[in-house]
């Protein structure tokens, strides 16, 4: 179905099983996501419904939430990004160790949503690469689960060993 | 109760007491040199003990009093609060007597009116800015400032410097969008304001 899916056909392949590097690299990291949950405003809160046991988020193995920027390699960027907090969005991104991916969850993190104001950083993607970006104000647990998965899509089709060799991502000391 | 004997009770000697009305709550103005004495007194003599809430209101630049501070006391004794006005004598430098030694409470609240109105409060144990970042150079709920802020850097420069981010006036939209109360509920709403334009393309004439 997948060009990049690990498959093991043992009428076929005897004990051996051919594919490529980066399709098991890649198929490990998008079922192991641990989000870190950077939970600013009111979309926390469908962060944590989204992760009980009604829409239970570890059915997509990614139930692993970490307080710890070490720990985890998913930043859900869920809330309102103050330019005040922009700081401390940055320095806890580079505190997570590579490879990682960011998720703007809903309007405010997306684009600063309805607050046009002096205060409001208009969209995380100022201050950090985003992957995903979820609609809703706050968007609903599905629309969270789609974007989890859609984010599974998508580190399922990166060159996962060409990346190794590739330069670090400039961080700012943290 | 608060009635015209409480009333007369409380402005009797302090000339510099005056009531500018009673339509929700009693509203008194004072002076800033007795404004320790007077919510002194009000919380040890008349129950008025605790502070509802302080804050500031702007007159814009061309009033010859630009701020007023507004305190609310609420007695729960007499179930009924009472607001002071206390007139800034100076337009530029407004200064004010800190309350936090009366109030506690008054501690914050006049950390966010000095953070968003710029009102200096005397012998405040801690006046610094509490919602916005230290080193930020406006006071954003004056007449003055627009909604949409004003370019600044970042707090932090070594972000800044990394990811070219900045502090910039948001995008309007030819907002803000605000409902008014009166007319045609298809004008009034927000969806009936004039969208037509942008920071990037005129208003259409």
């Amino acid at each position: 179905m997948y060009s990049n899916e690990v498959g093991y056909n043992s009428k076929i392949e005897g004990e051996v099983i051919v594919t490529r590097a980066d399709a098991v690299v890649n198929w490990i990291r998008k079922h192991s996501v641990w989000p870190m949950p950077m939970g600013l405003a009111c979309c926390a809160i469908e962060l944590m419904a989204s992760a009980a046991s009604r829409y239970d988020i570890s059915r997509f193995g990614m139930e692993v939430m970490r307080f710890s920027p070490r720990q985890s390699d998913c930043m859900i960027v869920a809330g309102t990004v103050t330019y005040k907090m922009a700081e401390v969005v940055r320095r806890i991104y580079d505190q997570m160790g590579d490879p990682k991916w960011v998720v703007a969850m809903g309007a405010c993190a997306s684009t600063g949503g309805m607050y046009r104001s002096y205060a409001v950083m208009q969209g995380v993607d100022n201050v950090v690469p985003v992957d995903v970006y979820v609609s809703g104000c706050p968007p609903r647990p599905e629309a969270l689960l789609d974007a989890m998965m859609k984010l599974q899509d998508k580190i399922g089709n990166e060159p996962a060993v060409k990346n190794l060799s590739k330069e670090p991502v400039t961080s700012v000391a943290s | 109760m608060i009635d015209e004997d409480f009333v007369s009770l409380l402005l009797k000697g302090r000339e510099y007491l005056s009531v500018l009305h009673q339509e929700d709550c009693l509203t008194l103005q004072s002076d800033p040199a007795h404004i320790i004495d007077l919510c002194t007194h009000l919380r040890d003599e008349q129950t008025f003990d605790l502070l509802a809430d302080l804050t500031a209101i702007d007159q814009g630049e061309d009033a010859s009093t630009r701020f007023i501070l507004v305190v609310h006391l609420y007695s729960l004794i007499h179930k009924s609060y009472l607001r002071i006005h206390v007139n800034c004598l100076d337009n530029l430098n407004p200064e004010v007597p800190s309350l936090s030694g009366v109030f506690p409470a008054a501690n914050w609240h006049e950390r966010e009116t000095f953070d968003m109105f710029g009102i200096s409060f005397t012998e405040h144990p801690n006046l610094k800015r509490i919602l916005m970042w230290d080193e930020y150079p406006y006071y954003p709920l004056r007449k003055e400032f627009p909604l949409a802020g004003i370019e600044v850097p970042l707090p932090a420069a070594d972000v800044s410097e990394v990811t070219g981010a900045n502090v910039d006036p948001a995008p309007m939209m030819g907002g803000p969008f605000v409902s008014s109360s009166n007319g045609r509920l298809s004008e009034a709403e927000p969806r009936g304001k004039d969208e037509s334009w942008t920071e990037d393309t005129e208003k259409l004439l």
